[in-house]
């Protein structure tokens, strides 16, 4: 696989030149926060970073994305007849994406795509997605992707790794999609052995500096019933606010609701994010709702990342430790806590 | 405000030991800098993990809605009077409640610290008298807390419970000849297409999580506007349409209610100024109604009297 060598300076240039091919996101400094936009002449690619606010998911799973169209007016010749909308699955790539988001697209595929269900969405603009992943010198301290399959330069779901190594980007292909991204990635020159073991010392290096370790080994083995019964929820709930926050920020978070919107005659079906926090989110058509305590929700919450999820499919929790609902909780909510407290042994 | 942690402490053993109250209301050290959570405690024996510094962002007084058992909770200015609103609006009855009120001097803006230290991670925070200290990895910056705290604390003229059963200190020096709607001024003056394009663009970045609406103690409402589906009144979508639709309407629901105690726009992801949606409204309730939200228990929310003796021609 190839591995090449650009100056930082000469990165930019790269990207600006891979426009034609791609549509590029980049991380942007944006008030506060950073944020992912597509590059164009306005926008300057910041990637000292520690992760962007709000998750890459969206680039692939938009909050509000536009399912079907229809119209209700009888003169129409397609009068009451639902068409699927246009949608733009043109290549892009989305470039300095975390590890652990990365990682985050691998947890939510079986939901989108398994032998049961494909999303037709979601797997094309997946297909249409390439994965250029920064690897974190110095993750943060609210990190805990090494506790949950994940690491700092873990290469789970990316096409290309770099590695910010000062003056440079060391660019690693991973995949077929990542050599294709990197042969259109003109200049820069083949790595040599110093750069390789460089980066590879960075690696290393990164991975001992996040000191937080979040067990999860012994929730496989729980029971579901027992865990939903733990005396603690009450307690882990009190403070919750039941805002979308944890779950609007999650890489991971994956549930939706439809909905119809006409103006006039025209109608639109519309997929829109939704939040296990929410009410409505499991409000019946007959008013009745088997989750309308916040504690109940709460729970929910927790127990799909790290019970039912695990259970399901076997392969590690609903989690890829960015640390983004533990920064972001307005009323303090720690994931890393409650996972402890769900896998003490019983 | 450290030194308020022991005697909230002691306040609350006594209050639970006595069985004074069944449970006391009060924050707890959070697990990352400069997040404090609300906590819940029924026995005296938990009284350790009460703490007070000024990162109690969040407004206790959401917690009090609907409760039926006798209450202690800690109240600082603004959390006192929307305790005061809860009241007159029947969300709570006073007689359930002991409030250990706070003499507050202002809370951190965690986003303007984050700022001063050029969004470097911040690893601890330690508060000393007016001061505190942060410190990352390879930084340590002290600064007066003064300077750092909330925009709403920076023109709070309610520092002081305006009610309490028991006072945790001396009350403090309020503020005084504060330009509380220096901003709302600036934004009155803009002309429509202006003022039109600040709010768009206040709002842009709006990811619809409802943490403003959920950390307002005014949003107490069984099932909100935007979560009504027989009618549904607002767009689901991240619509510019209908998100601006949810931040009029829902200030427009908090006229005349509204302590400005900031909790909607401290605990935006993204953010959005929220409070100047509000501010706008709070500054008409006081021009003019000469109406301030949550001051006493002997009036009316301003929203629901009709006096025959307005002074306000255009009522009558």
């Amino acid at each position: 696989m190839t591995k090449k060598i650009y100056t930082k300076k000469e990165w930019m240039e790269v990207l600006k030149g891979l426009a034609d091919t791609y549509k590029i996101f980049v991380p942007v400094r944006d008030g506060d926060f950073h944020t992912f936009k597509a590059l164009d002449e306005t926008k300057i690619p910041d990637f000292d970073f520690k992760n962007t606010q709000l998750s890459p998911k969206s680039l692939v799973y938009p909050q509000s994305e536009r399912m079907f169209e229809y119209t209700l007016d009888e003169n129409a010749p397609d009068a009451n007849i639902i068409k699927e909308s246009k949608k733009d699955y043109s290549p892009q790539a989305i470039v300095g994406i975390r590890p652990c988001d990365a990682h985050a697209f691998q947890i939510v595929k079986p939901n989108f795509d398994n032998p049961e269900y494909q999303d037709p969405w979601w797997i094309q603009r997946y297909e249409s997605t390439t994965f250029v992943g920064l690897g974190c010198n110095d993750p943060g301290s609210t990190c805990f992707c090494t506790s949950v399959g994940g690491g700092p330069f873990s290469e789970k779901g990316l096409d290309v790794l770099l590695y910010d190594l000062g003056d440079t980007f060391l660019a690693k292909a991973l995949t077929d999609k990542g050599e294709t991204f990197l042969e259109k990635a003109q200049g820069g020159k083949e790595a040599d052995e110093k750069a390789i073991n460089a980066g590879e010392g960075l690696a290393a290096g990164a991975a001992d500096k996040i000191e937080v370790r979040v067990h999860t080994d012994k929730l496989k083995d729980k029971v579901q019933t027992e865990l939903f019964d733990a005396p603690f929820w009450d307690d882990v709930a009190f403070a919750c606010i039941n805002c979308g926050i944890c779950t609007y920020l999650c890489p991971t978070c994956w549930c939706f609701d439809i909905q119809d919107e006409m103006v006039g005659k025209q109608g639109d079906r519309i997929r829109n994010w939704d939040s296990c926090m929410f009410p409505l989110f499991t409000l019946h058509g007959s008013g009745h709702n088997p989750r309308s305590k916040k504690v109940q929700r709460v729970r929910q919450r927790f127990m799909h990342k790290l019970k039912y999820y695990v259970d399901k499919h076997n392969n590690g929790v609903q989690c890829s430790g960015c640390g983004r609902c533990v920064r972001n909780c307005p009323a303090n909510i720690d994931i890393r806590q409650i996972c402890e407290l769900m896998n003490v042994e019983c | 405000m450290l030194e308020y942690t022991e005697k909230i402490r002691e306040t609350a053993r006594k209050l639970l030991e006595e069985g004074k109250v069944d449970v006391f209301i009060g924050y707890k050290k959070g697990s990352v800098p400069m997040m404090n959570q609300p906590v819940l405690i029924s026995n005296a024996d938990q009284v350790d993990f009460l703490y007070w510094d000024s990162n109690c962002g969040l407004n206790l007084c959401n917690y009090l809605t609907g409760r039926t058992d006798r209450i202690g909770i800690v109240a600082n200015g603004c959390n006192s009077r929307n305790i005061v609103t809860h009241i007159t609006e029947n969300q709570i009855k006073r007689d359930q409640l002991y409030i250990v009120g706070i003499p507050c001097k202002g809370m951190i803006d965690h986003r303007a610290v984050q700022r001063a230290v050029k969004q470097k991670e911040i690893l601890e925070i330690k508060e000393q008298g007016d001061i505190f200290t942060v410190k990352g990895k390879d930084f340590e910056e002290t600064f007066n807390i003064k300077d750092y705290l909330q925009r709403n604390c920076l023109v709070c003229t309610h520092r002081n419970p305006v009610i309490s059963d028991e006072m945790i200190a001396p009350p403090v020096e309020e503020q005084i000849e504060v330009d509380a709607y220096k901003d709302v001024k600036e934004i009155e003056e803009m002309d429509p297409d202006k003022k039109w394009e600040f709010f768009t663009r206040a709002i842009d970045k709006c990811i619809r999580c409802y943490a403003c609406r959920n950390a307002c103690p005014l949003c107490y409402c069984p099932t909100c506007f935007v979560d009504e589906s027989k009618p549904q009144w607002v767009g689901k979508s991240n619509d510019s349409i209908d998100t601006m639709t949810f931040h009029i309407l829902r200030a427009y629901h908090c006229a005349g209610r509204c302590t400005d105690c900031g909790a909607c726009e401290r605990v935006c992801p993204v953010g959005i100024p929220i409070r100047q949606f509000t501010k706008k409204l709070n500054k008409d309730a006081q021009e003019l109604f000469s109406w301030e939200a949550g001051l006493t228990l002997d009036q009316r929310p301003l929203l629901d009297v009709f006096r025959p003796d307005d002074y306000n021609d255009f009522i009558r």
